[in-house]
């Protein structure tokens, strides 16, 4: 690549960001260069600054007030930062064209998908009316996607996620491009759906030979398809480099501790439970629902979330629910913790029934089994202090408020946060931190059943790694029972004792962790396990590395 | 809370608001002291002007126009306040209910609300003054029935959204009762919302008020700004002072109690005004 001119040139970019934020700049002079025929991989935690950086190329900054302060965007010697709007116009979807995360929010729900590739080349005045249908066709053909015509005359909703992004792909590359702008592409995406459309970039850009600034938040990703890497913390460029040096010989600090935080695919030491009581057993649980109105004897929609769905959980073991969306891994949970009502089957608690109990009846179970959820910003009531969110489940079944009080101090320090946090409200901590208070109510109660649903789905490697270890300590003192509901298999190699793998309703593949992981037995579990993004460098790391 | 504070009097509009609906009060309250004994009484000469030896002047049968203001802002005030609670109260019960419990309780609950939004308010108000008669209490509870289904549809519609939310499937989890769950934890989190639809609820329950009385329809032992313009409206073009004067007072109090509401608004969603 030496010698040759770089395609695109960012030269100190510093875009500002609103007074009340902070810190100053958004991008705070970056220098990046992007080469025809390679992909450049933008690395960075949530609030880099990395999605910023990428849609400065094409002028598209979130709000008046995050503006661009100095430093130029080169494509080809041309400086888009001066570019009038006339110009801008032309340059975006013709030379530089950008997919975006989430594809049902970014195409237009009212047009066919046939109509909005054919939009992008009527608006650059490219061909007649019926060489733009052909384009369209054959771009959705480029990108893979099963029987063409009927996908251009369907509406976006009517598309699974993976054919949506294929189809967003599919626009933006209608006019062949030189600079290809994928911010997060595939993170809304299922792991085997992720792992196709990941080689579809890398095919099509290689074809075109076409240059990619690919933004992500993970390093499997990353280790996947990556030629360069620029990682970003706070605005800076941290370091940037091929993807071989940065992976495997990391100079930077914070790289190093980003790389150290991606949990690994090998599955920790082997746990014996054979001896232990049960302590959750699940037998046959269904589940159905239903839609729509049987208005004048019309069935309505009927979806099987849980057929027969069957395992027991031994004292002190961690059970990994592992699937992708739609696997009916949550319904499960909810079963579980009796949030909604199973159809059939039973589940027992110590031999106790649990499924068909009413709702007193239910309360005394309930503190013996607690949840964890998913959303740090949403399961935690903004109007009441971190004090009162952790001492109110004790004080519904009976303890005095003093004394809950002051347990939710010790329970504070336990999960490692400042016990002067209880007088404080959610939205002053940080997603972690929240997780934190969480995981404290939920053993506010004692509970010796922990349901923990995606608990860590929604935060930052570093702080994911920090989470999960404090879980699996926690577990360790308490001597609890978790049931750890994931989609991600390298969350589940860490904290698991066993898996089952759910797929459509069903547990197709159930055993203790090492042996699926070693010697996957369904089709689907194999599926799943190839298409976890950068597989290959984690076991090569983890054959490197003494631990 | 304090934020809240800071956010409401950084408000311009809102202040004004505020100073404004200040006044009202004010008047409410100086109307015995300033203006003893019965509004209704004759002082004076008709068709005396403003600024005379009357402030406001006299009406057709020389009652003194300044008096009848101060004692109608008693009326407005307490029509207003508390047509708003009752609405409230009602709209909030139903309203969270429906929203609570879904289902037939739902089902229930709405047809039940679409019944009264069926007829148009203003028609079904005057229909119940018909009915019921008009002594002051009776025109507070007509306002009150007429006002409270918008607030139900609000609330049934926060409470859903609420319920759906985690930190409220975490509450059913530790064990909660129902009545727990929804005054502690999600009635505090819909309260802006209330609060904000009840601050503009009392301006149209003042416009009720004194559209009634402008018809005739209000309690005929009670001064009101719609009474004073509706017995002024026959001599409008010879004596512009007896509408223009409680006109005004119900134009300024309606766009005081507007200005607080949006004021309201702002500080209790930051985040809306900031998008």
């Amino acid at each position: 690549m030496n010698g040759h001119p770089a395609l695109l040139r960012i030269e100190n970019l510093r875009v500002c960001l609103p007074a009340s934020a902070d810190r100053a700049f958004a991008v705070d002079d970056v220098s990046l260069e992007l080469h025809r025929n390679e992909i450049l991989c933008v690395v960075g935690e949530s609030g880099s600054g990395k999605s910023v950086l990428s849609r400065a190329v094409l002028g598209l900054f979130p709000s008046r007030h995050v503006q661009p302060r100095g430093g130029r965007i080169l494509l080809d010697g041309e400086d888009l930062l001066q570019a009038t709007h006339a110009r801008l116009r032309a340059v975006r979807g013709n030379r530089v064209a950008m997919i975006f995360q989430e594809p049902m929010t970014a195409l237009n729900p009212v047009l066919k998908i046939g109509r909005q590739i054919e939009e992008v080349l009527e608006v650059h005045r490219v061909g007649t009316g019926d060489e733009r249908r052909a384009r369209a066709h054959a771009m959705l053909e480029a990108v893979k996607l099963p029987e063409p015509d009927k996908i251009l005359a369907a509406y976006p909703h009517q598309l699974s996620g993976g054919q949506r992004q294929r189809a967003m792909i599919a626009m933006a590359l209608a006019l062949e491009p030189d600079v290809l702008i994928a911010d997060e592409p595939t993170t809304a995406l299922d792991v085997t759906t992720q792992a196709q459309i990941l080689a579809l970039i890398r095919e099509i850009q290689r074809k075109k030979g076409m240059g990619v600034i690919f933004v992500t938040h993970d390093f499997g990703v990353v280790a996947e398809i990556a030629d360069r890497i620029a990682v970003m913390q706070h605005g800076r460029l941290v370091e940037q480099g091929s993807a071989r040096e940065i992976l495997g010989n990391p100079q930077a600090p914070y790289t190093r501790s980003l790389l150290a935080a991606v949990p690994g695919l090998t599955p920790g030491p082997k746990r014996d439970f054979a001896g232990g009581d049960v302590v959750l057993a699940v037998k046959e649980v269904t589940k159905t629902y239903r839609s729509g109105h049987r208005l004048l004897g019309r069935k309505g929609r009927q979806v099987d979330a849980l057929r027969g769905i069957t395992f027991d959980l031994r004292h002190g073991e961690t059970l990994g629910i592992v699937g992708e969306s739609g696997s009916g891994k949550s319904t499960l949970a909810r079963c579980i913790t009796r949030l909604t009502d199973t159809d059939s089957g039973r589940i027992e608690i110590h031999g106790q029934d649990i499924a068909t109990l009413g709702s007193r009846a239910l309360r005394p179970v309930r503190r013996r089994m607690q949840m964890v959820f998913q959303d740090p910003f949403g399961s935690l009531n903004p109007r009441r202090t971190v004090g009162q969110l952790i001492a109110e489940g004790p004080i519904v079944h009976g303890t005095p408020s003093a004394e809950a009080a002051k347990r939710a101090l010790g329970l504070l320090e336990m999960v490692g946060l400042d016990p002067r946090a209880a007088s404080r409200y959610p939205h002053e901590f940080s997603g972690g931190q929240r997780q934190r208070i969480g995981l404290a109510r939920a053993l506010a109660l004692d509970p010796e059943i922990l349901v923990a649903d995606e608990p860590v789905s929604a935060l930052d490697v570093s702080v994911q790694d920090q989470v999960l270890r404090l879980i699996a300590d926690i577990r360790a003192r308490l001597g609890l029972t978790v049931l750890f509901i994931t989609h991600d298999l390298r969350v589940a190699s860490q904290v698991c004792d066993s898996i089952a793998v759910m797929h459509k309703g069903a547990v197709v593949e159930y055993g203790a962790i090492a042996d699926v992981f070693a010697d996957p037995r369904h089709e689907y579990t194999r599926t799943l396990l190839a298409a976890v993004p950068g597989r290959a460098w984690s076991e090569g790391r983890q054959a490197a590395s003494p631990a | 809370m304090r934020d809240v504070f800071l956010r409401f009097i950084r408000h311009k509009p809102a202040l004004v608001g505020l100073l404004l609906l200040a006044l009202v009060i004010a008047a409410a309250f100086v109307a015995g002291i300033t203006h003893p004994g019965d509004p209704f009484a004759i002082v004076a000469k008709p068709f005396l002007p403003p600024l005379g030896d009357y402030p406001l002047g006299t009406d057709m049968l020389g009652r003194d126009l300044a008096a009848g203001i101060l004692h109608g802002a008693r009326t407005t005030l307490l029509v207003g306040f508390a047509a708003t609670l009752i609405a409230t109260g009602l709209g909030v019960s139903i309203g969270g209910l429906a929203g609570y419990f879904g289902g037939r309780v739902d089902t229930a609950l709405m047809r039940f609300t679409e019944v009264f939004q069926t007829i148009p308010f203003f028609l079904f108000a005057i229909l119940l003054v018909a009915v019921l008669g008009s002594s002051i209490g009776k025109i507070i509870f007509a306002i009150a029935v007429v006002s409270w289904p918008p607030m139900a549809r609000l609330v049934r519609g926060e409470f859903m959204a609420m319920r759906s939310r985690e930190f409220v499937q975490a509450c059913v989890s530790l064990g909660m009762g129902h009545t727990r769950i929804i005054v502690l934890h999600i009635l505090p989190n819909t309260l802006s919302a209330i609060v904000v639809t009840g601050s503009l609820m009392v301006a149209t329950a003042i416009l009720i008020e004194s559209g009634l009385s402008f018809l005739g329809l209000s309690d005929p032992n009670v001064m009101s700004w719609g009474y004073i313009i509706g017995s002024g409206r026959s001599v409008l073009r010879t004596a512009w002072w007896i509408c223009a004067a409680p006109g005004v007072a119900i134009l300024l109090t309606v766009m005081a109690i507007n200005l607080v509401g949006d004021g309201l608004n702002d500080a209790l969603n930051p985040r809306l005004r900031n998008l």
